[in-house]
């Protein structure tokens, strides 16, 4: 395997040895890029590249003028540049947009999403996530984990990423160390239970020597694992959805004379074959598929990702937004839907809050419906009630909208499971929503339900309500002061005796104090009289 | 079990499979969400797959909306043959537009400089044309591996009245999920080839069998070498240097444009199977060829704000 990986680094081996049907043949894997700002990820892409001799000489010549570099050897030359964007970032330094890039070697077309590492800029990260199957994490050797290390990896997992590789990066500054890569695969795997179903894999490189990203590294000879190219190129690229019930979004009914009805759509969901039992969702009529019509021919079964026309054995109504379900295993359909948002507008997201919803092909008229919970990236994920969520800030709440939809948990089905919600007036796109489940009964409370647990939540709720515990404390401790000094002063001047004054105040300190706190907490959550 | 034969099942289809199917996606989303498509037409080797992508995409109906073509008056002879020939073929509804006011003040790339043609014949004769159609959407073959500005274009890509680009207002794009609400006068541009790379493009034409250009093909053709770039003497309105003679050489075009802006490569590349082998082993990005871009790193960028495609 590891000749293999050499060969691919050479183009012209390449060209000798694989036939053009292996080109035409390879799989595809999409994944994206995320680390901390001077981690070295544009600098690790670049050598990844490099090392595996996609760099074409133009390029390279470019990148030998822009760094003034016009001598030495290739090896030598900064790497990151090679990712670098629009001009504005070039000034700043610093990759601001979401951009993606693409390579290939004889085993796969590769498509990366690279996101920049700044807070302010989740949405990106978000965004490149969501189409992904693998996160590539970068962590500086030097610096370990951090907190944004431990938010990507939270971003990556949530958005459905099923693969993440922590490369540890600048091993070559910590002299390889066995030790030092060690902790922080510890470290990482410490927090990485609350990232749910993901396969993790560390591998220790270093892009400015080139170590372990296309080359196995001969001063790491202790790390047995892949090298970063290979991992790649090996990870099982199938989308989960693969393995599940059938589904396909109508786009689009194709009408081109007047005996033809056909349906077009990409399947988002398992497999589909004529004759297949299937039911037009929200509407629940039940038929059967008649043909699968591509322009190469009718099929006998098409799967996930592919952009078919469905005819069916009966006149049913159908029309774009509706979903085709298998009809052993349909959507749920419901008019209001706990989920998770991610919210990406300028203002802040409120329960109330109106917006168009683009939920797979359906549009629809949205209302936040009921309270809103924080997710906080930085306290791993917990929740805790808010008033409203901010720019690049993940919550929970329920959607009210003004027709019933099919939808599926995002768990179960990436494609059926996302939508966005738009701005009516401005029309920018505000919010990436993930279903949780269906809430079926208006008349229940307001949000019942979280997957991150009941229990967490209710308890989070009640002592966390708007205001937080210390403050509720201080102002207990500050309240208690001037009270117990007022009766200390009142009892010595009704008693005209310090001492009892002094023991009253004394043990009405203790008492007061715990019921004051309790007083506010319950305060804390009655919303009437507030602003 | 199952699981295991799942998972071959889908690794034998092919990552082609997998691109085309995302960009009929696109283009189905297009016409449904808004009001009048339209479909740029280059007659490049893009061009061809995206429009062959439109005839899968709607089959067995046709593209539901016309293809445009902006003449700048200096495209290859056997460019504009190809064009009108497919279109026969193929039964669309073409619309050729070329921008009068350009031919007027007598405006080309020798007189007036590959910007300033670029400028008048290709920018604003598109802006001209999808005003005049009152077309709100343009579907183009734009890849974003051809520059770095394009490797952060998004799919769906607003234009304002003046068809000017703003990177700092783009939507994100997540998962399939396109927004395609336009405030007021604005228009989009979808680039369903957004993923694809040179290699897919040719590696697709050669498995679909798709009609190109014979200029990708080498041939020996008449070319001066003009500052390290062979470009082709295609009719008479190339000026030559007194001591200039065009000589026959074997050669091809990677990328093909207004024919004083193109340069030629030295090929022996003479079948599909040979173009996808020279690509493979190029070292070389495309670009090289097309003197337009050598105007520095962040001028693409800039033309592309001020409305070039
Ligand atoms: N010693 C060493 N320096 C590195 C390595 N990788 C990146 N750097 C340096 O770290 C700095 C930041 O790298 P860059 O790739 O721009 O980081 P980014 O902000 O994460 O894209 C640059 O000065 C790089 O030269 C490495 O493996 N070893």
């Amino acid at each position: 395997m590891n000749m293999l990986v050499n060969k691919l680094a050479d183009p012209v081996a390449l060209v000798d040895d694989t036939s053009i049907q292996d080109h035409e043949n390879k799989s595809l894997l999409r994944f994206i890029a995320c680390g901390s700002v001077d981690h070295g990820k544009s600098s690790l892409l670049g050598r990844l590249l490099f090392d595996a001799k996609l760099v074409p000489d133009d390029q390279i010549e470019t990148l030998r003028k822009d760094t003034g570099q016009l001598t030495g050897s290739d090896d030598d030359l900064d790497f990151s540049l090679l990712f670098d964007g629009l001009a504005a970032e070039r000034e700043q330094k610093i990759t601001i947009d979401l951009a993606y890039r693409f390579f290939a070697t004889a085993h796969r077309k590769f498509i990366v999403a690279d996101a920049p590492g700044h807070e302010q800029y989740t949405r990106n990260m978000a965004t490149g996530a969501s189409t992904a199957e693998l996160a590539l994490i970068l962590v500086n050797a030097q610096s370990g984990l951090t907190q944004q290390t431990r938010r990507h990896a939270l971003i990556a997992a949530t958005l459905g990423v099923r693969h993440l590789v922590v490369a540890v990066n600048k091993m070559d500054i910590i002299g390889y160390s066995a030790d030092g890569f060690a902790a922080i695969e510890r470290d990482f795997r410490a927090f990485a239970d609350r990232l749910g179903d993901v396969e993790l894999t560390f591998i220790p490189v270093s892009a400015r020597k080139g170590d372990n990203v296309v080359h196995r590294s001969k001063a790491m000879d202790w790390y047995r694992g892949p090298t970063l190219l290979k991992k790649l190129e090996t990870v099982d690229a199938t989308p989960r959805a693969a393995k599940s019930a059938f589904r396909m979004a109508v786009q689009w009914v194709s009408r081109p004379t007047p005996d033809f009805r056909g349906y077009c759509g990409l399947i988002a969901g398992g497999e589909v074959y004529p004759g297949q039992e299937i039911v037009v969702q929200p509407s629940g009529q039940r038929t059967r598929i008649k043909e699968i019509i591509t322009a190469n021919g009718e099929l006998g079964r098409a799967g996930i990702g592919r952009s078919v026309t469905l005819t069916l054995t009966e006149d049913v109504d159908v029309s774009r937004g509706d979903v085709l379900a298998d009809a052993a295993a349909p959507a749920l359909v419901s008019d209001r839907f706990t989920a998770r948002i991610f919210w990406m507008g300028e203002g802040a997201l409120a329960p109330g809050g109106r917006f168009h919803i683009k939920l797979g092909t359906a549009k629809a008229a949205a209302r936040i419906a009921g309270p809103i919970e924080l997710i906080d990236l930085a306290q791993d994920a917990a929740t805790k009630p808010a008033e409203s969520l901010l720019s690049n800030e993940f919550g929970l709440c329920t959607l009210e909208l003004d027709r019933a939809l099919a939808a599926d948990a995002y768990a179960e089905n990436r494609e059926t499971g996302s939508f966005i919600l738009i701005d009516a007036e401005s029309h920018d796109t505000v919010a990436m929503g993930l279903i949780e489940h269906a809430s079926a009964q208006r008349e229940t409370a307001p949000v019942r339900t979280s997957i991150v647990g009941h229990a967490v939540v209710r308890v989070a709720r009640f002592f966390g309500a708007r205001e937080s515990h210390s403050r509720s404390i201080a102002k207990a401790l500050s309240w208690r002061a001037t009270g117990s000094i007022d009766t200390f002063l009142i009892g010595w001047i009704i008693t005209g005796n310090p001492a009892i004054a002094g023991s009253i105040a004394g043990t009405e300190i203790a008492t007061k104090i715990a019921l004051y706190y309790g007083h506010e907490r319950i305060w804390a959550l009655v919303p009437w009289g507030r602003r | 079990m199952n699981d295991v034969t799942f998972t071959t099942a889908q690794a034998r289809a092919s990552y082609l499979d997998q691109l085309e199917a995302e960009s009929i996606h696109i283009m189905r989303e297009t016409i449904a969400e808004t009001e009048r498509p339209v479909m740029l037409y280059s007659i490049g080797k893009d061009s061809s797959v995206l429009l062959h992508l439109a005839m899968k995409a709607f089959y067995p109906g046709k593209p539901p909306f016309p293809i445009l073509h902006v003449d700048t008056t200096w495209k290859f002879r056997e460019m504009i043959e190809f064009r009108d020939n497919r279109a026969r073929e193929l039964g669309l509804d073409l619309i050729v537009h070329i921008n009068q006011d350009g031919v007027k003040r007598g405006i080309g790339p020798v007189t007036h400089g590959s910007e300033l043609h670029t400028d008048v014949m290709k920018t604003q004769g598109l802006r001209q044309a999808l005003d005049l159609y009152g077309f709100d959407a343009a579907i183009g073959g734009a890849r974003r591996d051809e520059d770095k500005s394009r490797a952060k274009e998004r799919i769906f890509s607003f234009r304002n009245a003046h068809h000017r680009w703003d990177p700092k207002r783009q939507r994100p794009e997540p998962w399939r999920l396109f927004n395609a609400e336009k405030r007021k006068g604005e228009s989009i541009r979808v680039f369903p080839l957004s993923n694809w790379t040179e290699l897919d493009i040719w590696l697709y034409i050669l498995r679909e069998n798709i009609p190109v250009v014979p200029l990708y093909f080498a041939k020996p053709r008449p070319v001066v070498e003009r500052g390290g770039t062979l470009i082709m003497v295609d009719d008479e309105r190339l000026p030559l240097e007194p001591a200039e003679v065009p000589q026959l050489r074997n050669v091809r075009f990677r990328t093909l444009g207004c024919y004083p802006l193109t340069g030629a490569v030295e090929s022996t590349a003479t079948t599909l199977d040979d173009i996808v082998r020279e690509t493979l082993d190029s070292r070389f990005s495309e670009r090289v060829g097309r003197v337009i871009d050598k105007d520095g790193a962040a001028s693409m960028e800039r033309k592309k704000q001020e409305g070039y495609f």
